[in-house]
């Protein structure tokens, strides 16, 4: 078997032009779970955060009533919410980011390995 | 005690000067490193992800969401705190969509990303015009809102005390550019933090750390009325009124976020998607923790101020919000005011220092992005068709620069007593409507064409600015159109257009791309996929 022919062979660890690498499967699942990832997360915060906006608007009654049932208690159900509605936000950032640094990040240096100089 | 706002106070003005000493020195170290194009508008892309983590909660958390929500807090209570969760909301919405392609793909400005696979001119010319407009409205109400509480704090002429912000933060961007504005930005993240938590600390003292005694005192001093407990300051009241509102003010505060020149415009100035990804992370972070604990600031205010005011010539005690009413209609003294019955004049020359200081980071970060879409976007890309070289770059980018700041001053002045809340809401319905829906379907959806770009800025930006002009903000407050009971009316119902507009913009942009099918973007969509998920070949 020739050089030529054996630099031919479609292996594992051959290198892939641009457009070979945009039309693999591999770079089109990296790009697909991406945006997957996005979506989901920002369908959680959608539902978190117009969720507090809409129960506010129209069920004061429970926001305004206390969290607690003691006599004296003045703490209202709203509190906890307002502050769990910023918490979410940070901690799907966080998630995000999470998923990034330990899934996103090897399959991008992965796929830019294969890419030929 | 008597309150010594208003009068020029000697540790105010201590402070400030040392402020604005520290600042211009950093501004001379960073001058001598901005020579190129790249190093003016991007500090040489050399910003780490902690660094700008600071700098864009220092563009975010400006004097507006500092005395004005501790403000609100005091005055309307709860709703005050509905209004903070929301400036939060972007950032989680800006990392999932926008933060790693825009590091990706662009250069200097989001117009580089809208226009990447698309014929840059007619592109550049409408993202530069959205773009312009958005800084525009927000920096006039910077100014203005800005204006009133140096004069307020400093007992400074308000003219003064524009033209001062105007000469010192030209200073700093003349001849820093960005690295002077990042360092300046950060630096007044960290005063504004620390200012913020101490003033938490003394307020908690006070009630032995227990919030909830200090929400047991709001209650005691501002009880449900009539045993109605919806009219407690602890529950929901006039700003959520409407659901369709409440909605689209949540949808411009989101979305504006991720449409606004001068914070897209700082993921250039870090190294790579990862340390775009990692700052927002540690934004997110600052601001969640500033608005978790500014209401406290606010009940505190409601709650512990009490002193003794010449009110029609009568020595009268005034307490609470009446105090806070007394000094400003709007509320933005009841910060400042708790700031010195715990911490003395020390800590309100403190406060104050860090509210100029805010003030001038805030408008320094805006004039460079002001500059930087017309000398960028306008000058360099469509006059001289990219062919320009480095010394003419930034040349016009400091020309540019000169002008935008001096206009800023100008409006300022000019527009003084004005009513200027509609104007940070329509900096945010133009950057929701105008700016965002064209930059997102330009990264995601393929079939978007040159056309459709522009007309979905343009359908934007109009709808937007129209809704605004018909609200009951503008055409009732600022036109004196009232109804029967004397409430402001509009043409349009609502006070935010974003839910309009923003879905106009979207539909505009992709009715006309369907329209105008474009070959030539479809195929640089593929090629430009390595460099969006990857960073290949990304600058």
């Amino acid at each position: 078997m020739s050089t030529a022919s054996k630099l031919q062979q479609p292996d594992a660890g051959a290198k892939k032009s641009a457009r070979e690498l945009i039309d693999s499967p591999d770079f089109k699942a990296l790009v697909k779970k991406r945006w997957t990832v996005s979506f989901s997360l920002l369908a959680v915060l959608f539902v978190g955060y117009y969720g507090y906006i809409l129960v506010v608007a129209t069920n004061k009654e429970w926001v305004a009533s206390t969290v607690s049932s003691e006599p004296g208690a003045v703490v209202t159900v709203g509190i906890p919410l307002g502050i769990g509605a910023i918490v979410l936000a940070w901690v799907l950032t966080a998630i995000y980011v999470w998923w990034a640094n330990a899934v996103y990040d090897p399959e991008v240096q992965r796929l830019k390995d294969q890419l030929k100089h | 005690m008597t309150s010594s706002l208003g009068t020029t106070s000697v540790s105010a003005v201590l402070f400030f000067f040392v402020i604005i000493a520290i600042t211009l020195v950093i501004t001379y170290w960073a001058a001598r490193k901005t020579k190129t194009s790249s190093e003016y508008y991007a500090a040489g892309r050399s910003v780490s992800a902690l660094q700008n983590g600071f700098a864009l909660a220092g563009d975010y958390m400006s004097a507006a969401s500092f005395l004005g929500i501790s403000g609100m807090v005091a005055l309307s209570g709860y709703d005050g705190m509905i209004y903070a969760t929301g400036w939060l909301m972007g950032w989680p919405a800006l990392m999932f969509l926008v933060a790693e392609p825009l590091r990706n793909l662009g250069k200097f400005t989001f117009a580089d990303v809208v226009a990447f696979r698309l014929r840059q001119k007619p592109v550049r010319i409408a993202a530069a015009i959205g773009g312009i407009l958005t800084v525009l409205f927000y920096t006039i109400a910077q100014m203005v809102g800005s204006g009133h509480l140096i004069r307020l704090m400093f007992g400074m002429p308000y003219e003064l005390a524009e033209i001062l912000v105007g000469i010192v933060m030209l200073a700093y961007v003349l001849f820093g550019g960005m690295l002077a504005t990042t360092w300046v930005q950060i630096i007044k993240a960290v005063l504004l933090l620390c200012g913020v938590t101490l003033l938490t600390f003394l307020t908690l003292r006070q009630f032995g750390f227990n919030p909830v005694t200090l929400y047991t005192r709001v209650v005691e001093m501002y009880p449900a009325a009539g045993g109605d407990p919806l009219k407690s300051a602890l529950a929901p009241g006039a700003l959520t009124k409407s659901p369709i509102e409440a909605i689209s003010l949540g949808l411009a505060l989101m979305f504006g976020l991720l449409g606004l020149p001068h914070i897209l415009m700082r993921f250039y100035t870090v190294p790579d998607a990862k340390a775009a990804r990692k700052s927002v992370l540690y934004a997110t972070g600052l601001i969640g923790y500033f608005y978790v604990i500014i209401p406290i600031v606010g009940f505190g205010a409601a709650v512990l101020l009490k002193a003794n005011v010449v009110k029609d010539g009568v020595v009268t005690s005034l307490a609470g919000r009446d105090l806070v009413t007394y000094f400003d209609k709007g509320g933005n003294m009841a910060a400042p005011l708790l700031g010195e019955l715990l911490g003395g004049q020390a800590f309100l020359g403190f406060i104050a220092a860090v509210a100029f200081a805010t003030i001038l980071a805030v408008v320094a970060g805006l004039t460079l992005a002001g500059a930087s879409a017309y000398s960028h976007d306008i000058y360099v890309s469509v006059i001289k068709n990219g062919r320009a070289t480095e010394e003419e770059q930034v040349k016009v980018a400091k020309i540019a620069t000169i002008v935008f700041g001096v206009m800023a001053v100008a409006l300022g002045i000019l527009f003084k007593d004005e009513n200027v809340a509609f104007m940070v809401g329509l900096a945010f319905a133009i950057a929701a409507s105008a700016n965002f829906p064209a930059l997102l379907l330009s990264v995601l959806w393929k079939p978007f064409t040159t056309m459709g770009a522009v007309w979905s800025i343009v359908v934007g930006a109009l709808s937007s600015s129209t809704l605004i002009v018909l609200s009951p903000t503008v055409w009732g407050s600022v036109f004196k159109h009232f109804d029967a009971l004397g409430n402001p009316v509009g043409l349009f119902p609502y006070k935010n257009p974003a839910i309009f507009s923003m879905t106009a913009a979207f539909a505009a942009g992709i009715l006309v791309s369907l329209l105008t099918p474009e070959k030539d973007a479809q195929e640089k969509f593929e090629d430009e996929k390595l460099r969006t998920y990857l960073g290949v070949g990304a600058e």
